[in-house]
């Protein structure tokens, strides 16, 4: 049991920061990608776009605690229970809830924020910068590469910072894939647990054994994760506000 | 004329279901300057798109007819439509410039062919930017934005830009439909020019401009090309009523 008046704050804030960089690193790449498929690729009325738009515009609306089944169906027992199978003889060690585990989980729960805040940004390039390239010669993906992306970047980077706000808020997708009531150290590897700040005022506010003693600190914490999703949504309009400027003196 | 570099035979074009050229037959001579006249609609951007198959990008689009470059079917499937349009470039109605420096846009065209040396694309930038008569303008400020340049810099730098990689064929989309007078001078110059090293199309909406730059000038009219002769002769005696009646400002 946790020692109230000695524990602190830090390894939650770390946690949090850790799962949201590495849903980050997870989301934005399959998310880009995606978006590139379908505004640069896929035809718009053909059936594997139709299908594709309706699992993201579902996946955007599916309850975040059934993202933590999926998560620990999928990913800790499929994914994870599959990697123990093949590289350890049946031990337990991917095969647990790990903060990659309930990263991916997050992954896959911001996945259509990023899509929709990339393929907005990639239908704000302007055509005749497109044809510009392809002009001279370029093909469609050195286009895309050289040109499209770097002008949809700032959307991109909007839509990572959507994701991470959302993500940093979220508590029911990581409750079964990874975190941890307690722990007395941090996570140091992909696969250890991790205490993060949502879960923690779940714990706090139902499990304290000293209602009282506990009050202040999870006014504390619920300021501590207020803030720090306000901040990081007060940077995603920043960023916003100045791509829209930067889009409109360049192409007035 | 001699040996036509570019011979377009019985030209259909459809957008969808809609007929946008009729059996267009046009051959255009080396080192001249032909222009493309007549009203908005008529089908002469769609001429022009047609020689660098940027019609390509538009969907719905069937062509009948063949175009051929040095006798060689640029429909024909063998064709690689990135080399097609390495030998034939194009400056574009509205300015496009890359939002890179000016060093990096002209630069784009030729790191695609590979050229990477800082040395060597330096010397082919200077000739390419002394060429488009830019050179003294912008030589100090290389690594600056080209999105600060002028209206009238910056299709110069279009112009740079395309003809960095020596095409042999200049398309030219109403160049300087969004330039002022003096701007507009300049790019007309810059046209008598570069007629020495390579073939120009151009379609304008000012009549003045084509009896100015160009060599040969054919009218077309509802996707049909009605008179195709020397410059001279459309202007002064033109052999149909239609041109006449265009080229006088009677309609149009």
């Amino acid at each position: 049991m946790f020692d109230v008046a000695h524990a602190g704050i830090f390894p939650m804030i770390f946690g949090t920061v850790a799962l949201v960089l590495l849903m980050t690193i997870g989301v934005v790449p399959v998310g880009v990608i995606t978006a590139v498929y379908l505004v640069e690729y896929a035809r718009e009325t053909a059936a594997l776009t139709r299908i594709i738009r309706g699992a993201i515009n579902n996946l955007a609306g599916v309850p975040s605690i059934v993202f933590g089944l999926f998560g620990l169906g999928f990913f800790v027992q499929f994914v994870g229970g599959g990697l123990d199978r093949v590289f350890s003889g049946g031990q337990f060690h991917f095969g647990k809830p790990a903060i990659i585990w309930a990263a991916a989980t997050m992954a896959v729960l911001t996945l259509p924020v990023v899509i929709v805040a990339t393929e907005e940004a990639l239908k704000a390039v302007p055509k005749g910068l497109r044809e510009a390239s392809l002009a001279l010669g370029a093909t469609k993906l050195e286009t895309i590469w050289n040109v499209v992306l770097p002008q949809a970047l700032p959307g991109v980077l909007t839509g990572g910072i959507l994701a991470v706000s959302r993500g940093a808020g979220e508590v029911a997708p990581i409750m079964f894939t990874g975190a941890a009531y307690y722990l007395a150290h941090l996570p140091t590897k992909l696969t250890d647990q991790f205490m993060e700040l949502g879960y923690h005022i779940f714990v706090l506010s139902t499990q304290s054994p000293d209602v009282e003693r506990t009050k202040p600190i999870l006014f504390g914490t619920v300021m501590v994760l207020l803030v720090l999703t306000f901040l990081l949504n007060l940077i995603a309009i920043v960023v916003r506000a100045k791509m829209r400027l930067r889009l409109r003196q360049a192409y007035a | 004329m001699d040996t036509p570099i570019i011979q377009i035979k019985g030209l259909n074009l459809w957008y969808g279901s809609k007929q946008a050229l009729h059996d267009v037959t046009l051959a255009i001579a080396p080192n001249q300057s032909t222009a493309l006249i007549g009203p908005s609609g008529c089908g002469k951007s769609t001429v022009l798109r047609c020689l660098n198959r940027m019609n390509d990008l538009i969907d719905h689009v069937r062509t009948e007819g063949t175009v051929t470059l040095h006798g060689h079917d640029i429909f024909a499937p063998d064709i690689d439509v990135i080399t097609l349009r390495k030998r034939v470039g194009m400056v574009f109605q509205k300015t496009n410039p890359f939002p890179k420096s000016i060093f990096d846009n002209v630069a784009y065209g030729l790191r695609l062919q590979g050229i990477r040396g800082e040395s060597e694309l330096a010397g082919r930038i200077e000739s390419s930017l002394r060429r488009a008569a830019l050179w003294e303008e912008v030589k100090d400020r290389l690594r600056e934005s080209a999105l600060q340049l002028s209206g009238g810099q910056q299709q110069r730098l279009c112009i740079a830009r395309a003809i960095a990689v020596e095409p042999e064929v200049l398309l030219m989309d109403e160049p300087c439909s969004a330039l002022d007078p003096i701007a507009t001078a300049k790019i007309e110059e810059l046209i008598h020019d570069l007629k020495k090293d390579y073939t120009i199309v151009i379609v304008t909406h000012n009549m003045q401009q084509a009896a100015r730059v160009s060599d040969r000038t054919a009218f077309f009219y509802l996707g049909k090309l009605i008179e195709y002769d020397k410059t001279e002769k459309i202007f002064t005696n033109p052999g149909n009523k239609q041109t006449e009646d265009y080229v006088t400002g009677r309609f149009g």
